[in-house]
């Protein structure tokens, strides 16, 4: 086996808040009918939680389940248990209308810490992040820039973001550029 | 700017979040179809001043394609619903006409 790193490789910037590459992460995507029993069944085996209600994300201790849109789900895992996963979701699923990737290698996650989280992203983002509508444990798919991303807030002021690899270092870039040192807008 | 609800992951998105798809309800006319009919599914369309009925995507978020009625002359927004019907629901129908008593109809 090569040696897996992430796209940034556990890198680190310290601004008006901190940003840093949170690391090798886990994450499958399955689509499927969500409302099926057996989907629920299979997902409820595999990773202990139940399918999260519309834009709702779920985590226990390393695994997680984000609704990701009407038939997706995007299931967080340590890095070294997604083929395993997949292979246990494949198993259950077999014979029905199903999609379960191992996209890890495919995603960066990055973390935001310190009060200014909603803030650094409402730079380059059309989302509302008002802590009236944006609330934690809501993941929010939008843009940053002109490139997709999603996040959710873990808490008050911690920021977790997922976005394609390709672009992880970019988004890196442009989130440390936004968590400047006294460049916060101050509107939250 | 312009903000629609979609209705498939219930946010408020931006327009720069979402992708137009033109004119909602045209009837695809393909293989068989006579020149006229197919002339008009390729290229004509309504282009109103008002109450237009439009199929967008929500590119940037869920993925997902759904409807939305708006103005185009004031980008009022009437309504937004699901992209597996043929026609706008009959209640949001009703409410444009209670807002714009001379509008033609659907
Ligand atoms: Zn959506």
């Amino acid at each position: 086996m090569s040696n897996a790193i992430s796209v940034k490789n556990g890198a680190e910037f310290n601004g008006a808040v901190r940003v840093s590459d949170a690391g090798l992460k886990g994450m499958i995507t399955l689509r499927g009918d969500l409302s099926s029993t057996k989907l629920a069944a299979a997902v409820q085996e595999t990773t202990g939680l139940a399918i999260p209600s519309r834009r709702e994300i779920v985590f226990k201790g390393e695994t997680g389940i984000a609704w990701m849109s009407p038939d997706e789900l995007l299931i967080f895992c340590a890095y070294e248990q997604a083929e395993m996963q997949v292979a246990a979701l494949t198993e259950t699923l077999t014979g029905s209308h199903f999609l379960a990737v191992n996209v890890s290698d495919a995603r960066a996650q990055f973390s935001l810490h310190g009060a200014g989280v909603r803030e650094v992203i409402a730079k380059g983002s059309p989302a509302n992040l008002s802590p009236a509508v944006l609330n934690p444990h809501e993941i929010r798919r939008t843009r940053l820039g002109q490139v997709a991303v999603a996040f959710w807030l873990s808490a008050d002021d911690r920021l977790e973001l997922v976005c394609f690899r390709s672009v992880g270092a970019f988004v890196y870039d442009w989130l440390c550029i936004a968590a400047a040192k006294d460049s916060l807008p101050e509107v939250y | 700017m312009l903000l629609l609800t979609c209705p498939c992951c219930g946010v408020d998105a931006d327009e720069t979040e979402l992708a137009p798809g033109g004119e909602a309800h045209v009837t695809r006319f393909g293989a068989g179809a006579s020149d006229d009919d197919f002339e008009g599914y390729l290229f004509h369309r309504k282009n109103p001043k008002g109450v237009h009925f439009e199929r967008w995507r929500h590119a940037m978020g869920c993925g997902k394609w759904f409807h939305a009625a708006r103005a185009t002359d004031t980008l009022e927004v009437f309504g937004t619903y699901s992209a597996q019907v043929l026609a706008p629901p009959k209640d949001l129908i009703e409410k444009i006409k209670l807002k714009r008593p001379d509008w033609e109809g659907f």
